[in-house]
């Protein structure tokens, strides 16, 4: 019993101990961003200053790869958060030939290596003659996101009953009306969780990135670049912003969804 | 009429997503295979030639550079299944109420871009940085001694980036354990390591499985770790393509290193789903 009440503290004690290696490179991203820094490299800590966060726009191609993220995170995630729910719809409520192979190609998009996928679309784009740019960035996140979603909200449309719709159905309702009153707000969940995650991982892309911008910069890519002549602190703001806000609505979230579970 | 529209809802619904995963997922991996069968150079253009010579040439020069990917990768995944599996287990088992709350903080990582996390890596081992500058002052390790530009500091980056992924697939596998399961093999005078070795364990290795699927993959294709952290003489294959792909734009030696890494990678993946079934594969990466 000793033994086993021991064996259970060590094994806590390590678990704390992992997630503090997760969160490390964080609290390092974090601190450097209150670095009163003066030369190019925010390599050595100065000392603490606010002054970062009042010069947070002020590298312009550092502020127009933000916006071009978010633009291209926000597209990303009304694009591929209806054509995913969509499949996820179908995959999920639907019994019909070819489930099965459509099931095969989300696992592939999902399996896929980052590079073959940015490097296969890359292909296209040269055969085609495609001007590379901010809309076939668009074009690589929704491609990569879709699946994602379709699985998402698979997942939650297996979860329901569907005798819902069937009775509103049988009370004369088209189907159209179902889908608005009954199947939407059954599945909007899902289709929350989904379009969040596409959004997430558009925001977080490089590697499609880097194969299919031509001459736009989106953040990552612009913290790439800047790699070998060292990262402003104005990188470390952003980064602990973008990280805050992620913070807070997934602990909004989740408070919503305990305060849903008790009422 | 309504019939009708019955058994066509399900392919209207797939409709628009398909044609989307059909012309920017699937025909590209055509077009990349007839672009690796393509000779020329990037001066006078490509011309389909069926010549498999991208593939001899490519594999017989970068072989090193596969054969890294392979073993980092390789490397990395057993690392996580080592690390993660203690964490997984004892988040399933004595998380209690607070399950949610670990999960969360595991997931943390996610919230800050995968380059900056890696790039700070870099600035904490660096030569003289956090860790390494205190320790030389202290004369605890030795002036020359370096972690960056070495196959341990990719290897550890490797790792780290993907160890979420490998620690909820496991973890997801534990929490179903029924534990009237291990109730009954207690009963049944189980010793608390044999319920582990043989209730625990074989119950837990879909998640495994799963969890390699999802680390091994993105591990062996990456090249931002390698780049950040592995200096100039532990370049990955990954390296290799983007740098062909997008500095020398040689696309058929390109195109041909991708379709290799993919088929490598692929032989691995049926493997797996294979042995799992393409369901519960999925149905684990959707949690």
């Amino acid at each position: 019993m000793r033994g086993g009440l021991l064996r259970g503290r060590g094994l806590q004690i390590y678990t704390w101990l992992v997630i503090a290696w997760l969160v490390l490179p964080i609290a390092v991203m974090i601190l450097f961003g209150f670095n009163d820094t003066h030369g190019r490299f925010n390599t050595t800590w100065q000392g603490f200053t606010l002054k970062w966060y009042g010069k947070l726009f002020e590298i312009d191609d550092l502020t127009r790869a933000l916006v071009n993220s978010l633009l291209i995170a926000v597209l990303t995630m009304l694009v591929a958060g209806v054509l995913g729910s969509l499949i996820g719809l179908a995959l999920g409520r639907y019994r019909f030939r070819g489930a099965g192979a459509m099931n095969l190609v989300m696992f592939a998009a999902i399996s896929c290596a980052e590079i073959v996928m940015g490097a296969s679309l890359l292909s296209l784009f040269v055969t085609l003659a495609v001007p590379l740019g901010f809309w076939t960035i668009v074009i690589s996140h929704v491609m990569f996101s879709i699946s994602f979603v379709a699985v998402t909200v698979r997942a939650r449309v297996m979860t329901l009953d569907s005798s819902l719709e069937e009775a509103a159905r049988d009370l004369g309702a088209s189907p159209w009306t179902t889908f608005r009153l009954i199947t939407l707000p059954m599945i909007f969940p899902g289709v929350l969780a989904g379009s969040m995650l596409a959004f997430a991982l558009s925001i977080d892309d490089f590697v499609i990135t880097n194969f299919n911008s031509g001459g736009t910069v989106t953040f990552p890519l612009w913290i790439w670049g800047a790699t070998r002549v060292g990262i402003p602190p104005q990188v470390n703001v952003m980064g602990t912003l973008i990280f805050a806000a992620g913070v807070l609505i997934a602990v909004a979230n989740a408070l919503v969804a305990r305060r849903r579970a008790n009422a | 009429m309504s019939r009708l529209r019955a058994s066509l809802t399900p392919y209207l619904l797939l409709f628009p997503g398909t044609l989307w995963l059909a012309i920017f997922f699937v025909i590209p991996t055509v077009v990349m295979l007839s672009l690796s069968l393509q000779s020329g150079d990037v001066v006078n253009g490509y011309a389909f030639t069926f010549n498999w010579h991208s593939y001899v040439d490519g594999i017989s020069t970068y072989h090193d550079q596969i054969i890294r990917s392979l073993v980092y990768g390789l490397f990395s995944t057993l690392i996580q299944i080592v690390i993660g599996f203690p964490v997984a287990y004892w988040i399933a088992f004595k998380g209690g109420s607070r399950k949610s709350v670990y999960l969360f903080l595991l997931l943390l990582p996610f919230l800050v871009s995968f380059v900056l996390r890696t790039i700070s890596w870099q600035f904490f081992l660096s030569d003289n940085g956090m860790l390494l500058g205190p320790l030389k002052s202290m004369g605890l390790v030795p002036q020359d001694f370096h972690i960056l530009a070495t196959s341990a500091a990719v290897i550890g980056g490797l790792a780290y980036n993907f160890l979420p992924f490998m620690i909820l697939p496991m973890y997801v596998a534990l929490e179903r354990i029924d534990p009237r399961v291990l109730e009954a093999a207690q009963d049944l005078y189980a010793s608390k390591v044999q319920t582990f070795l043989r209730v625990v364990l074989p119950l837990s290795l879909p998640g495994v499985f799963a969890g390699v699927l999802m680390t091994f993959v993105p591990a062996t294709s990456d090249y931002v770790n390698a780049s950040v952290l592995g200096g100039t003489s532990n370049t990955m294959i990954g390296n290799v393509i983007q740098n062909q792909f997008l500095i020398n734009q040689d696309y058929p030696t390109a195109s041909a290193l991708s379709f290799t890494l993919m088929a490598l990678l692929l032989v691995g993946i049926f493997a797996y789903a294979r042995a799992l079934g393409t369901e519960d594969v999925l149905e684990v990466a959707a949690r």
